[in-house]
């Protein structure tokens, strides 16, 4: 008999039912709502009363209305053909919901994740007798260009005898491939899919490792200043307009991983659109597949249920660590993260629970810290490795990075990209604030560069503020040259224009050969007698620069580029000086003080302080 | 079957509390008191007990009046002859004319499913520079206009109402003041707009809880004409008003607030309403324009904070302009590559040319002597903002990009532009320009 209760309550998406029997936690049941059935979650039970959140509207649903349990915690289907869809935050299909119901979404309407009909070429592994545990894949199916492992579900507890295997051929997803046998004897049949629990993490590997090897980007500024980690995990805090979206559209393109999964919680539509519209006809230059073969997007807007919001980053990292399962690296945008933790407040705010800090529950930070530790790198049981790393885009309200849910994330991710307001209105994309930043991953630069960069970077903003006040009459020329020097290497290497073709996406190799040639620069004493030399130069520089960055690697363009430069930097290089350490003696008496962090704070103060005393000697001078 | 109670419970804020069985959430009731009729809305269902908002508010209500629950939920009815006709936040009329109770409609549906959106690709244009020229608006956006009180922002949206080439104009007010509310609508009548408008106001003066039914039953329409093949035009003042309704009723029903007072589910309500904004395939579209204006110009006050990551792209209204900076329309890049070659590298060019003005204007308020290139640009500054950015100004797009040419001309020789030389050697003013200075 099936377990039912009936409404007692209801307060927006929240219901209280009454039940008898046993109900367990974070088990779904559907509320009946004359033909259709609301689906819900359990979050809460207090004597024989659940508090259940709909995923649905609630609007119709009456006192004493039935509610069905199922018994099953909330959970997604793992297998062939997941890849390339477009789901809502519960996995429906949206496409296919489209073409059942037309432009809007109805309530109570489910349709299964995997299409069933589709036939997959299966070629099998094992043969009958072969000892397999959770996990262990009894064969494989092309999708896309992917090897697709047909594994043992990874809730499957015990060591299992292989009875019988299908043969080679074409299978749906609910045929059965396997037959297996456990230790008392009981039959198993297996089929190329399964279900699991999306707020369980999925364990069945055998060990975490350290993440060492960088994630290519192709966003210069990312990759070489501030590296991401295959199985690690980054955040990009921004004030709106600021260009989190794009960066993240931008990293789904051309990220180095197998594949890409995109959480779009509780962001605009219309941003999903355009993924959804232009990635079938975007080709991946290293596989030559289009691009949304390598995707899925799960996709659940803001005026979408609020509770399946809450779900959707659930479903995306289930679905992810299905594929590590198969030793892929899988990349998951999380956009945003802020929109989810706003989710979970709304919910506990119905749960009238106690609120911490700006209401947002006090297991906020938990619950945060559990999402990002499913990322990692990992050593399966057959000796492969797959990757987890994470994405999140934070919201923060007012722009003011203090708030708990970038606080909290900051924690425990391994990088962070604040985006600038003021970098994003002087249009210098990606708007990553280098000063602000910072990863404690290695990236394709080794770290002694990186932070002499940083370091340069910081020089020169310093000095851009003070001109600012003085005007350019007021500094020496050394400071000068720093100053044009920072202007010089976030205009042709940190800023990156998104609409060129070649400057779009930047190779490994190429970041590798064109930050060293920059480097001589920055490092070198040029022989440049004043400023209006010194501002000449670097105009030059810049423009052969910027033509170099949209050349082609390796095409004669590029390289007579190279040659301009380095042609035109060698008749201003001054003899025998390699480095020119005096300038960053200070700053790198300072940098072993204090933290990275820290000293950025300490160079604005400075900085400010600075400003007003110039400020006050130039206005005795115009008296 | 419509059930009728008369023992009322519990009465604080809006919200009233009674015992009543086989009632739907969500569902509409009438309740009769001395004060006249009022609906009032199920939002809060726990075991026997009913909590209805009452649109009226609650004074004047008695214990023993009497609730009649009607089984279904507010709905508007929809037709043409909504057309030139003024309602309230409940869809009454306001304009003395007939109640329309014909094919009626429920407000607040379902989502549009993101995989039946478009991709945005018509320009709206409103006939003023600053957004035609600078910042596009585009069928199917959502887009606000921050501004603070005091600035001229209902006669901006009165005129982009008159200008603006669409099919049908809704206008819902918020918390309007009267003489606001007589003035759009007579702007509009006078213009002879009003047939192709749609209002629905709530003033200051009528009860909070109307305030919020407003963006709902507007868009409503808009959508039910949009799904009929019309371009409709959504302009919402302001939705502050929407906005603190939204928090005076969170905190009369004690729910913790989370920011300023406001409510933690803002972000999800404001983007429910904005969200309506849609393309459809094979028939019409939803743009929204709002108004929201910021407390002592802070654009970090949760109102705007939350709108701007909502909406895509806002205007700054300020000092009675349109401000080029900040001001961002997300989606022109969708429409200003195919209005005019010159329309985009024109727009980048002079809005960094009036950035580096602002820049001389700062070096002369510290007192540095100004260069005979800078006096071009304190030139150029103020041809710019009489001639395009000033409100009052209205031409079609092509005349605005001439009037820009003839501007970058009269202050510039074309390399100080920095605009491509094809496009220099097409649109640069052949003979001495002619500009009001």
């Amino acid at each position: 008999m099936k377990n039912t209760g009936k409404i007692v309550g209801i307060n927006k998406n929240m219901i209280t039912v009454e039940f008898e029997g046993n109900v367990k936690q974070n088990e779904v049941a559907y509320a009946v709502l004359d033909e259709s059935r609301l689906k819900t979650e359990v979050i809460r039970i207090r004597g024989n009363r659940a508090d259940l959140q709909v995923f649905e509207d609630t609007r119709g649903l009456k006192m004493d209305d039935v509610v069905e349990f199922t018994g099953e915690l909330l959970s997604v289907e793992l297998g062939p053909g997941l890849l390339g869809q477009l789901y809502d935050g519960l996995q429906n299909p949206l496409h296919k919901l489209a073409g059942e119901l037309g432009f809007f979404l109805q309530r109570g309407k489910h349709i299964n994740a995997l299409p069933e009909d589709t036939k997959w070429e299966f070629t099998p592994c094992v043969k009958p007798g072969d000892k397999l545990q959770a996990a262990d894949a009894v064969g494989t199916v092309k999708e896309g260009g992917f090897t697709h492992k047909i594994m043992v579900p990874f809730h499957l507890p015990d060591r299992y005898e292989v009875v019988e295997i299908a043969e080679s051929g074409e299978y749906c997803v609910k045929d059965q491939v396997a037959l297996i046998k456990d230790k008392r004897g009981s039959f198993i049949p297996l089929s190329m899919m399964f279900e699991w629990p999306i707020r369980k993490p999925v364990t069945s590997y055998r060990e975490r490792l350290d993440p060492a090897e960088p994630l290519i980007t192709r966003i210069r500024i990312i990759d070489t200043l501030f590296p991401v980690a295959k199985g690690g995990t980054y955040c990009i805090p921004g004030p709106f307009g600021a260009g989190k979206t794009v960066l993240q559209q931008i990293t789904s393109r051309n990220a180095k991983v197998d594949i890409v999964i995109v959480a779009a919680c509780g962001e605009r539509a219309g941003e999903v659109v355009e993924t959804i519209k232009e990635f079938p006809g975007i080709i991946d230059p290293f596989t030559g597949r289009p691009l949304m073969e390598r995707t899925i997007i799960v996709c659940n807007t803001s005026s979408m249920p609020v509770a399946a919001r809450e779900a959707s980053v659930y479903t995306a990292i289930t679905m992810a660590e299905y594929y590590r399962q198969m030793g892929l690296d899988v990349l998951i945008l999380a956009d945003s993260t802020s929109r989810w933790a706003q989710a979970m407040r709304e919910r506990s705010s119905r749960l009238e629970e106690i609120p911490g800090e700006e209401a947002f529950p006090a297991y906020l930070e938990s619950t945060i810290a559990g999402f990002y530790e499913r990322s990692g790198l990992v050593r399966l049981r057959d000796g492969s490795t797959g990757a987890i790393t994470i994405g999140g885009t934070v919201s923060p309200a007012g722009g003011n990075f203090e708030e708990p849910v970038t606080q909290a994330t900051l924690k425990v991710v391994g990088a962070f990209h604040g985006l600038s307001r003021d970098r994003s209105d002087a249009r210098h994309y990606p708007a990553i604030d280098p000063l602000d930043s910072w990863s404690k991953y290695t990236g394709i630069i080794d770290n002694r560069s990186r932070n002499h960069t940083v370091r340069l970077l910081s020089k020169a903003h310093e000095i851009s503020q003070m001109m600012k006040v003085v005007g350019e009459e007021g500094i020496t020329l050394d400071d000068y040259i720093l100053y044009l020097k920072g202007e010089f290497f976030d205009n042709v290497y940190l800023q990156q224009n998104a609409f060129d073709p070649v400057d779009m996406a930047t190779s490994e190799e190429r970041q590798k050969k064109v930050f060293s040639i920059i480097k001589e620069i920055i490092d070198a004493t040029l022989d440049l007698n004043n400023k209006d030399d010194a501002r000449n130069f670097f105009n030059r520089s810049r423009q052969i620069f910027l033509d170099y960055n949209s050349s082609e690697w390796d095409t004669n363009d590029f390289l007579e580029n190279e040659r301009l430069i380095r042609e035109l930097f060698h008749k201003y290089r001054k003899a025998g000086t390699e480095i020119e350490t005096h300038i960053f003696r200070q700053a790198l008496v300072e940098s072993e003080m204090d933290s990275h962090f820290s000293r950025a704070k300490t160079a604005k103060t400075k900085k400010g302080e600075k400003l007003t005393m110039v400020k006050e000697e130039n206005e005795e001078d115009i008296q | 079957m419509r059930k009728i109670y008369n023992k009322i419970t519990q009465i604080s804020g809006n919200v009233i509390v009674l015992s009543a069985t086989g009632i739907k959430y969500g569902e509409l009731a009438v309740i009769k008191s001395e004060r006249g009729d009022s609906f009032a809305e199920v939002i809060r269902i726990d075991g026997k007990l009913v909590y209805l908002q009452v649109f009226a508010g609650s004074g004047g209500i008695s214990t023993g009046d009497e609730v009649r629950f009607l089984g279904k939920q507010m709905e508007v009815s929809f037709s043409d002859n909504l057309l030139g006709r003024v309602f309230d936040g409940t869809g009454r009329p306001r304009d003395g004319g007939p109640i329309l109770t014909k094919n009626l409609i429920e407000i607040g549906g379902p989502t549009v499913n993101p995989a039946k959106r478009l991709i945005p690709s018509n320009m709206i244009h409103t006939g003023i520079p600053m957004i035609d020229l600078f910042n596009s608006l585009v069928e199917s956006q959502k887009i606000s206009i921050f501004t603070t009180s005091g600035e001229p922002y209902n006669e901006l949206l009165a005129r982009v109402a008159l200008q603006a080439k669409v099919d049908i104009i809704i206008l819902g007010g918020m918390g309007l003041r009267y003489d606001d509310y007589l003035f759009l609508k007579n702007t509009l009548e006078s213009e002879g707009s009003l047939s192709r408008s749609i209002l629905c106001i709530h003033t200051a003066a009528d009860p909070v809880v109307e305030c919020i039914m407003v963006p709902d039953i507007s868009l409503t329409i808009a959508e039910n004409f949009a799904l009929h093949g019309k371009k409709v035009l959504v302009l919402l003042t302001d939705m502050k008003n929407f906005c603190d309704a939204l928090k005076e009723i969170a905190i009369t029903m004690e729910q913790v607030p989370s920011n300023r007072g406001y409510p933690g589910d803002l972000y999800s309500q404001l983007a429910a309403r904005y969200e309506k904004a849609v393309d459809f395939e094979d028939a019409g579209s939803v743009t929204i324009l709002s108004i929201t204006t910021m407390p002592g110009n802070d654009v970090t006050h949760p109102v705007p904070d939350n709108t701007g990551y909502i909406t895509e792209g806002q205007y700054y209204l300020n000092n009675g302009r349109i401000e080029p900076f900040g001001s961002l329309s997300r989606l022109k890049q969708f429409v200003n590559k195919k209005t005019r070659d010159d329309h985009r590298p024109l727009m980048d060019a002079m809005v960094q040319l009036y950035a580096y003005y602002q820049e001389v204007l700062e070096k002369k308020a510290m007192g540095f002597r100004m260069t005979r290139s800078d006096n071009r640009f304190l030139k150029y500054g103020i041809l710019f903002e009489r001639n395009l950015m000033d409100l009052s100004v209205e031409m079609s797009l092509e005349e605005a990009l001439d009037t820009g040419w003839r501007i970058l001309s009269e202050c510039f020789v074309p390399e100080e532009t920095g605009i491509r030389t094809e496009l220099i050697k097409k649109f640069w003013p052949k003979e001495k320009p002619q500009v009001n200075a």
